[in-house]
C-alpha cells in the first residue's frame, strides 16, 4: 500500500519535472535557419550543381574523352565528340539532365581534365521538368572552377595547333628513330 | 437590447465571435508555442508573426475534396463532426466573462456545462462508428471509454466548488470567490478537475482516442476537408472552455488577485479572466509539448483507481467540514 503509494507520488514527480524542464526551452534560442533569408553554410567540397570549367587560357577544358558518361551510375551525362580546325578535342554537345543526377560526383573524379566539377549551389528546383535538362551553354562557365593553373593540353603530348610534339611541360623532343645517335 | 448587460444582444455577438476567432486562433498559438518548446520557430510566415496562418488553414480545407467514403453510413457520418462545435459554442453560453458580460445566467449553469460536455463525446463515438473503419472504429470506442470514466470523477471533483459556493450558477460560484479562490480549499479538486479537462477535450497526452502513432487519428482517420475541419475547430472551442472553466471555478473568475483590479470593473474584470485563460491555453500547450500518452490500461486504472478515490475522498472532507461550520 505505502509502496505503491510512494510509486505514484514518484510517477507525478517526474512529470512535473518534465512539464518544467520544457517548459525552460521557452527561454531558449530557436535552432530552426530561417533558409530562402539566411542561407546555411556550403563547404567548398559541397556536391551540388555541375559545371564545364574553361582552362586558364579561356579554351575549354573538356575533352569529351565521355568517362564522366560511363562513371556516371544514373547515366544522366549525354555529349558527342568532335574537333575544331587546331586539331582539339571538344563535345559538340554535352548534355546533362539534372532531374536523374543523384550529385554523386563520380564524374568529377573521372574527369582527366578538371573540366567538369561540382559545386556548392543547391537551389536546382524548376517549374518546367524540362528545365532540368541542361545543355554545354548552360553549364560552361568563364572561370577555371577549383583548378586555377591547369591546363591539359600543355601538359599532354597531343600535338595541337600552335603546340606541336614535345613542346608540352616536362616533355622531352620526340625521339628521332632513324639516328642511332643516343 | 444593444447595452452591455447578461444576455444583451451585443454580448452575445461578441462573445460569439471572439469564441470563434480565439479559437483559430489558437491552432496558430499552439502550433508557434509548441515550436518555442521544442526549440523551433512555428509558423512565421503568413502575415505578420505567421497570424494568418489559420486562414490560410481554412482556405485549404474549404478547397479541398469532401470525400465521403461509400462504405460509411452516410447521414451519421455528417452529422458526427457538426456535433462538437455546437455543443461547445452552446457551453460558452454559461460562462461568465466579467459582471455583466455574459450570455445567460441560469441556475443550472454547471450542469449545462457538464451534460454538453458529456454530449461531445458522441462527436467522437459517431464518428468512428459512421467511418466504418477498424481504426475509427478502436479510436471511437476509445473516446466513449475514456469519456465515461472521466466524466464520472469530473462532475464529483467540482462539487467541492458546489458545496463551498451553495450555487450551481457559474456567476453565483465567481461571485462567491470575491474574498478567497477556491483554488486554496479545494487544490485536489483542481488537480482533478485538470486532468479530467484534458481528458474531456482529446487534449494530449489523453489523445487516446486519435492515437496518430498507433490508430492513425483514430475516430477522423476517414474525415477530410472541412467536415474534419470542425472536428478540428470543435477541439480547439473545447480546450478554450475547459481553460475558461478551470478559472471560473478555481481562480475567481474575472477577480483581480492581490487586489489588483483598475477603473471599470467590466474592463478590468475582462482583462484578468482573459490573462487567466491565456495562461491555462498556455499551460494546455505546454502539456501536450512535454508529457508522453498513457498506454490505455494505464488510462483506465489512472481513471478509475487513483482520480476517483481521490475525488471521493475530496467531496467528503469538503462536505464534513463545511456541515460542521454551518450547525
Amino acid at each position: 500500500m505505502l509502496k505503491g503509494l510512494v510509486h505514484q507520488v514518484k510517477i507525478i514527480w517526474t512529470q512535473i519535472v518534465s512539464l518544467w524542464l520544457v517548459f525552460l526551452h521557452l527561454f531558449h534560442k530557436a535552432d530552426t535557419v530561417e533558409y530562402p533569408e539566411v542561407k546555411p553554410h556550403t563547404f567548398p567540397r559541397w556536391r551540388g550543381r555541375i559545371i564545364l570549367t574553361r582552362d586558364p587560357d579561356g579554351e575549354e577544358r573538356c575533352v569529351a574523352c565521355n568517362l564522366c558518361a560511363v562513371a556516371c551510375p544514373v547515366d544522366c551525362i549525354a555529349l558527342q565528340k568532335t574537333e575544331d580546325e587546331d586539331g582539339r578535342w571538344y563535345p559538340e554537345f554535352f548534355r546533362i539532365n539534372f532531374s536523374r543526377c543523384i550529385m554523386c560526383g563520380f564524374c568529377e573524379e573521372a574527369c582527366p581534365t578538371h573540366a567538369i566539377q561540382l559545386t556548392p549551389d543547391f537551389e536546382m528546383a524548376e517549374y518546367v521538368r524540362q528545365d532540368m535538362v541542361w545543355e554545354k551553354e548552360h553549364m560552361l562557365i568563364d572561370g577555371t572552377g577549383k583548378y586555377h593553373d591547369y591546363n591539359f593540353y600543355r601538359v599532354a603530348g597531343k600535338a595541337i595547333g600552335g603546340k606541336d610534339k614535345g613542346e608540352a611541360r616536362n616533355e622531352l623532343p620526340p625521339t628521332d628513330r632513324r639516328s642511332l645517335l643516343p | 437590447m444593444f447595452s452591455l448587460q447578461v444576455g444583451s444582444l451585443l454580448n452575445v455577438a461578441l462573445i460569439l465571435g471572439t469564441v470563434l476567432v480565439s479559437a483559430a486562433l489558437l491552432i496558430w498559438v499552439e502550433r508557434r508555442f509548441l515550436g518555442f518548446f521544442n526549440d523551433r520557430l512555428g509558423p512565421n510566415r503568413v502575415g505578420p508573426f505567421g497570424i494568418l496562418q489559420s486562414v490560410a488553414d481554412v482556405i485549404k480545407l474549404i478547397t479541398k475534396e469532401d470525400w465521403t467514403p461509400p462504405f460509411a453510413d452516410k447521414l451519421t457520418f455528417v452529422v458526427a463532426p457538426i456535433i462538437i462545435p455546437i455543443v461547445m459554442l452552446l457551453s460558452f453560453a454559461m460562462i461568465p466573462f466579467a459582471p455583466d458580460v455574459g450570455i445567460i445566467d441560469m441556475n443550472i449553469g454547471l450542469l449545462f456545462v457538464m451534460a454538453m460536455a458529456g454530449l461531445a463525446s458522441y462527436s467522437a463515438m459517431l464518428g468512428g462508428l459512421a467511418s466504418n473503419n477498424k481504426f475509427s472504429l478502436l479510436g471511437g470506442l476509445r473516446a466513449a471509454g475514456q469519456m465515461i470514466s472521466y466524466e464520472v470523477f469530473m462532475g464529483i471533483s467540482i462539487l467541492g466548488v458546489v458545496i463551498l459556493s451553495d450555487s450551481f450558477s457559474l456567476r453565483g460560484i465567481v461571485e462567491a470567490q470575491a474574498d478567497g479562490w477556491y483554488v486554496i480549499p479545494q487544490f485536489i479538486g483542481f488537480i482533478v478537475f485538470m486532468v479530467a479537462a484534458l481528458a474531456e477535450s482529446h487534449r494530449w497526452p489523453f489523445d487516446l482516442p486519435e492515437g496518430e502513432a498507433e490508430i492513425i487519428s483514430g475516430f477522423n482517420t476517414e474525415y477530410s476537408g472541412m467536415k474534419f475541419g470542425l472536428f478540428f475547430v470543435g477541439e480547439y472551442i473545447g480546450m478554450l472552455l475547459m481553460a475558461c472553466l478551470i478559472p471560473v471555478l478555481f481562480f475567481g473568475g474575472w477577480h483581480a488577485p492581490f487586489g489588483l483590479g483598475f477603473g471599470n470593473p467590466i474592463v478590468s474584470g475582462l482583462f484578468w479572466m482573459a490573462v487567466k485563460v491565456g495562461a491555462f491555453v498556455i499551460f494546455f500547450i505546454l502539456v501536450r509539448a512535454a508529457l508522453a500518452r498513457p498506454r490505455y490500461d494505464q488510462l483506465m486504472s489512472y481513471g478509475w483507481l487513483v482520480m476517483l478515490p481521490l475525488s471521493l475522498i475530496n467531496l467528503l472532507i469538503t462536505g464534513a467540514i463545511v456541515l460542521s461550520q454551518g450547525s
